[in-house]
């Protein structure tokens, strides 16, 4: 768990502005971060725009869904598969993606960074 | 301070890998700690599949295991440090910086290194070996300035660099010093016929060929050979062989053999006790063993011994299968018949380019070994019918000959028990067939995960399947092929699910049949499945989109995107040139003519594309769905307006059909061709449908394809009229689009329908199905709700939204990254 007092909230586009049952992206101080809405679930996610495989950015252009329960996202070059939740490859290989906790206030949604 | 011995590993190739993970699975860590040594800069990655880093697989997808596998098994690796010698009285090993390394007992796995032969001029620049990820990595750079290469070696190395160069671009020759090709492997007519399979693809062979020297000043022009001649060439890769590496072995006193090779006992033991020697380095009951499978079992018989188990390694099989540019040979057993009183038999046809021998024993009862040329699909059923000695039936020409009804059929689950199925790995079918029965597998992914069988080579996963089916199919369940976690349904199911219950949306199709929330499996097939179904515009379901289809628009390296505008038939006018050319040069885009008659523009960000559409909308071009699995290009030629041979007007049929089908979502892209007479410069018997003209009117052709496994298409109905045609076409189509698997082009469709293109013919034209009607008029009805998605979106603000980079700024992707090349510009590598 992350410590939440720790975590700076950076509020990024109205609720309208992101895909239903999909990625995209913003730009955070340069950085690229991938917000994603699962619509069955409720559920919203970010982790790293940058596939860990060929550093492309491009986490947001793929497609989620689950596996088993866990919710994951497939880049849009090779289909490598990663947890929406520990940000682990899902696909059997060593590569990470970093996670970041998001919130939504009234139609506002937020990014957590430390 | 731990109280356990020193063990060292010196060499972390595969065989050094896989004793690490014995070393783990056995409990050897309790007893000593380990500390491995490797002299390439990475942790040991799959040698056997290394043409495929060639090819574009990372180092990464190559490791054996990530470098936080041996830190959790408690390993210590260092990359990058040789070991250059070993003082055996005081066991410390020295690495090439002096540091010195206590060991209580040394395992050397210092693989082997290229042969190369020492002809004159090796040195040179532009002569290179097949052995490591260093060695591709020069071979790579140095081809693009090269237009030939010469391969020296014909054995299976050999022949795999060779395809490697030449699906580089590269005229490429194999010189073989034996009178024959893999020589080890294959006899005289055997490797006569690969020789001219090979030949088939443009690949030059040389045999009995001597190599003298090789010249060029400085760098690589031309070999010469001891008869004489010459052959001119940019590049040298050498494959003669394997040269064990015992260098550090002679270093300290070990005993080696006369012709290399570090002399070990049948226990993996050197000429001193305390240390062993396992892999390609070993030269073991008077042999190098030069592939995985042996080697892995040295490792595991060393480990046994560390653990105080005797066990003794005793020699294995040779046999080997492989897939060489599409062709495959496979050797197994006793492939030369030298045993006594063994008997051939022989299939040989030199149209298809097969030929298959096996020797069977004198009293006729078991298969002794055989070699496979052109069809080795039955490979590792002969395989293990030689070894496990099944007794052969009354008719043994069974084996290699399938004449209906005739053939020998033998299940895999009649095997013996004992049976080694994946011989990398040393699994028996009894062990496969006790991990599905304990985890109720449905997926060969599980059974391999689970058992590691097939993970080695490869070889035996069609085996895999076949035992995964076969026990399912026994165990009375039903075995079909259903799409993903998500949905326990066929993709035909889904169609007929979605056309009964009327259902429009993915969302709705998942909650009534699915589980989860998807995947990308099963997300774009549904949108393809809503697509063809309902022709509705695809961006309605964008979410469940390949980004291509989301996008509207193929993306490429660097995420930028392509934008290719159909041309119909390849006519344009000079007007809608110029527009092209401005939009390019206003975009900054890469522009190439494809070889699909049109023009693709690459290197457009992706908040750029809707405003380039736009444009090129606005001078009447329209989607070319280039990105979807939809019609594509119809290739014409000029036929009778201009060309004197010319029998009929293909351009103005190729425009119609061109613009009757475009915009048509199918299981995989479609392209078609007319030409305008037997000539063919439409090549459109390389196409899913093909129209020549002949004096009369058209001959249609159904079902080829370029690409990967290229087909020529089958006649299907001549002399035609215009009419008569679009009508087949229309319900050929349609019948593809409704029971086509995913991503099947339509030769492999028509390769799985029962019947084949007889059958075709009967459904198509004499409406044997009584199912015409209805596929005419679908049809009919995808023609007339036809829409060009582009010019939707450039209409609507509220979807040209979705085309901004991030929804919180209207800053433009600054990690898209070009460099020059030629006066236009390409992304930056990878
Ligand atoms: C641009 C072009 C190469 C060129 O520079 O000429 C091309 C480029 C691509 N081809 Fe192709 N193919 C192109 C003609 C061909 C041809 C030749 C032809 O159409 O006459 C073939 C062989 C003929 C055939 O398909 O039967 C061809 C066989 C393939 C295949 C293999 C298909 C197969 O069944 O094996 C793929 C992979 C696939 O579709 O799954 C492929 C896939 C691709 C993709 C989509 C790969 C990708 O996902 O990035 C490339 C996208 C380019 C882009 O961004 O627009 N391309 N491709 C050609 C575009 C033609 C056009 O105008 O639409
Ligand atoms: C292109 C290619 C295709 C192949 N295809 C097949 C196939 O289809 N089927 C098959 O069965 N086999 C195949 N092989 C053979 C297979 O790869 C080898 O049998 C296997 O790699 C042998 O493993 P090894 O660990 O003994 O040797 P290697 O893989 O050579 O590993 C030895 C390692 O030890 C290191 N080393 C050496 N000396 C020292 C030292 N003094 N200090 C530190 N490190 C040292 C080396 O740098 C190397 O990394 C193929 C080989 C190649 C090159
Ligand atoms: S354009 Fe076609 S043949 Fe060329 S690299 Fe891409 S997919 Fe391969
Ligand atoms: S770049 Fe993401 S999978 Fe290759």
């Amino acid at each position: 768990m992350t410590d939440t007092a720790t975590i700076k909230w950076i509020e990024v586009a109205p609720l309208s502005e992101f895909e239903v049952d999909g990625g995209k992206a913003v730009i955070i101080e340069g950085k690229q971060i991938a917000v994603y809405y699962f619509q069955d679930r409720d559920e919203w996610y970010a982790t790293d725009n940058e596939c860990p495989h060929q550093k492309q950015q491009a986490l947001s252009r793929g497609m989620i869904g689950s596996d088993g329960d866990e919710p994951k996202v497939a880049c849009p070059f090779h289909k490598k598969s990663f947890s929406l939740k520990s940000g682990k490859c899902l696909s059997g290989e060593d590569y990470e993606i970093n996670t970041y906790p998001v919130k939504v206030e009234g139609d506002l949604v937020y990014i957590g960074l430390d | 301070m731990s109280t356990k011995k020193k063990l060292i590993v010196v060499g972390n190739g595969m065989t050094g890998y896989k004793f690490c993970e014995k070393f783990i699975e056995k409990g050897l860590s309790k007893i000593y700690d380990i500390t491995v040594f490797g002299e390439e800069p990475w942790a040991a990655y799959d040698r056997v599949h290394l043409t495929d880093y060639y090819t574009g697989t990372s180092v990464r997808d190559l490791k054996m295991a990530p470098r936080e596998w041996y830190e959790e098994n408690g390993i210590e690796l260092r990359t990058s440090y040789k070991i250059t010698s070993v003082d055996r009285d005081k066991k410390i090993a020295y690495n090439q910086h002096g540091d010195e390394f206590t060991y209580d007992t040394l395992v050397l796995s210092t693989g082997s290194d290229a042969f190369v032969p020492p002809i004159p001029g090796v040195d040179k620049k532009g002569v290179f070996v097949y052995r490591r990820i260093e060695d591709l990595d020069a071979i790579k750079e140095y081809v693009t300035n090269a237009k030939s290469a010469a391969v020296i070696g014909g054995g299976l190395l050999g022949l795999e660099a060779a395809k490697a160069v030449m699906d580089d671009g590269l005229k490429t020759s194999v010189v073989e010093f034996a009178p024959r090709l893999m020589p080890r492997q294959l006899d005289d007519d055997g490797s006569n016929m690969l020789k001219s399979e090979l030949e088939k693809l443009d690949l030059d062979i040389l045999l009995s060929k001597n190599t003298k020297s090789i010249n060029g000043n400085g760098k690589v022009t031309a070999m010469e050979f001891a008869d004489g001649s010459i052959l001119e060439t940019d590049m040298v890769v050498v494959s003669a062989g394997i040269r064990p590496r015992d260098e550090l072995a002679r270093e300290c006193g070990l005993t080696v053999g006369e012709r290399g090779g570090i002399l070990v006992d049948e226990t993996m033991r050197t000429s001193d006790p305390s240390i062993f020697a396992i892999g390609e380095c070993a030269l073991a009951l008077g042999s190098i063993w030069g592939l995985v499978a042996p080697c892995y079992d040295m490792a595991d018989v060393c480990a046994n011994n560390l653990l105080g188990e005797e066990a003794k390694f005793e020699g294995a099989d040779l046999s080997t299968k492989l897939k060489l540019i599409g062709i495959e040979v496979a050797s197994f057993g006793d492939a030369f018949g030298v045993t006594e009183g063994a008997k051939p038999i022989v299939f040989h046809n030199i149209p298809n380019g097969i030929y298959k021998k096996i020797f069977i024993s004198e009293d006729g009862k078991h298969l002794l070994g055989g070699i496979l040329v052109g069809d080795a699909e039955d490979y590792n059923m002969l395989y293990q019918t030689y070894a496990s000695k099944i007794k052969l039936p009354a008719n043994p020409e069974g084996l290699i000959i399938k004449s209906d009804g005739g053939g020998f059929e033998l299940s895999v689950l009649d095997l013996p028990d004992e049976a080694v199925i994946c011989s990398c790995e040393n699994v028996t079918k009894k062990s496969l067939i006790e991990a599905v029965d304990e985890f109720d597998f449905t997926q060969v992914g599980q059974l391999k995960k689970a058992t590691k069988a097939g993970t080695g080579c490869g070889g035996c996963v069609p085996m895999l399947d076949d035992l995964l089916t076969a026990k399912l199919e026994a165990s009375g369940k039903v075995v079909k092929k259903v799409i993903c976690e998500h949905f326990d349904y066929t993709r035909q199911e889904l169609f007929d699910l979605i056309k009964v219950e009327e259902i429009k949306t993915y969302p709705e199709l998942l909650k009534k049949h699915g589980t989860g929330s998807g995947c990308e499996i099963c997300k774009p097939l549904s949108a393809s499945l809503l697509a063809s179904i309902w022709n509705e515009h695809i961006t309605k379901h964008s979410n469940i989109q390949d980004t291509n289809d989301k996008f509207l628009a193929n993306i490429q390296k660097g995420g930028t995107y392509s934008v290719v505008p159909r041309i119909a038939g390849g006519e344009i006018t000079p007007d809608k040139l110029i527009v092209i050319g401005q939009v390019a040069k206003k975009y900054d885009l890469y522009t190439k003519i494809t070889g699909g008659q049109r023009i693709d523009l690459f290197g457009a960000k992706v908040e750029e594309l809707p405003e380039i559409w736009k444009e090129l909308i606005e001078a009447g071009f329209e989607s070319g769905h280039a990105y979807g699995k939809s019609l594509r290009t119809v290739k014409s030629c000029v036929g009778s307006t201009w060309c004197r041979y010319g029998q009929q007007d293909s351009v103005s049929f190729a425009l119609k059909v061109e613009n009757r089908y475009k915009g048509l979502r199918s299981p995989h892209k479609l392209k078609g061709g007319v030409s305008g007479c037997i000539r063919e410069c439409a090549e459109a018997r390389g196409k899913d449908f093909g129209i020549i003209a002949t004096d009369k009117g058209y001959n249609l052709l159904l079902c080829g394809n370029g690409g990967a496994n290229p087909k020529h298409a089958l006649l299907f109905a001549t002399d035609l009229d215009e009419e008569t045609c679009i009508k087949y076409l229309d319900r050929f189509l349609m019948f593809y689009i409704k029971t086509a698997a995913p991503l099947t082009r339509t030769a492999k469709w028509l390769d799985n329908l029962d019947g084949g293109i007889d059958y075709l013919k009967e459904v198509v034209i004499e409406d044997s199905l009584g199912i015409c009607e209805q596929l005419d008029k679908d049809m009919e009805k995808l023609v007339d709700t036809y829409a060009c998605e582009w010019k939707k979106v450039v209409e609507d603000p509220e979807m040209i939204k979705k085309f901004r980079p991030f929804v919180n700024s209207d800053a433009t992707d600054d990690s898209i990254k070009f460099t020059p090349m030629r006066e236009m510009k390409k992304p930056a590598n990878w």
